[in-house]
């Protein structure tokens, strides 16, 4: 699994019947100190993340498990928003600016 | 597999509920040599490693989630043991 920050959110009208009405989130992967690494993905979302929250997901054929019994043809998912990172020397990273309101913006 | 760091722990509330129960590993994949190899990930713990500890990383989806016991879940990484002596030849360095 991979660590990261969602950042945005993609709408598409046009798209495969099984993907029909998950959420697409653009995912900024982060290092465990939440300094930028690599490029933007775009992941399915089973944990209903917003942006600007923390979260992890997993690549590859199991990032399609959540959604079964439908076969969804996507290769990332976020599976969990994370809450607090501890590391060995500086503790607890801020879980970003979140959203207060409970629900996802996008 | 790979040999790796445990450099972090996450808290994560709301997750699959496939994770429930696991601890959540931030992991520093390593080389031979002990230098950093790419990024840190993100694991689930099949053997209650802890922050320091240089530890087995599965890095593929069968083996992760079976070492775990939740099969035909959304896990790709998990820690699967300790590592307690790496031997190879010195020329391989």
């Amino acid at each position: 699994m991979y660590f990261g920050r969602v950042i945005g959110c993609v709408w598409c009208t046009a798209k495969n019947s099984s993907l029909e009405g998950m959420r697409l989130l653009v995912v900024q992967p982060l290092t465990p100190e939440l300094k930028t690494t690599g490029k933007r993905i775009v992941c399915t979302d089973c944990t209903g993340a917003g942006a600007g929250e923390l979260v992890y997901w997993v690549r590859g054929r199991e990032a399609s498990f959540p959604f079964l019994p439908v076969e969804a043809p996507t290769d990332t998912c976020i599976v969990g928003i994370v809450d607090r990172v501890h590391l060995r020397a500086a503790e607890a990273s801020p879980a970003g600016p979140g959203n207060s309101s409970g629900h996802p913006p996008c | 597999m790979l040999i790796a760091r445990v450099v972090g722990e996450l808290v994560a509330t709301q997750k699959h509920a496939s994770h429930e129960g696991r601890k959540l590993l931030l992991v520093q994949p390593l080389n031979l040599d002990g230098s950093n190899r790419g990024d840190p990930v993100v694991a689930l713990d099949a053997v209650d490693a802890g922050i320091g500890d240089r530890v087995l990383l599965a890095t593929e989806g069968f083996s992760a989630m079976t070492s775990v016991g939740r099969p035909h879940s959304p896990i790709d990484m998990a820690v699967i043991g300790f590592i307690d002596r790496v031997d190879v030849i010195p020329d391989v360095l």
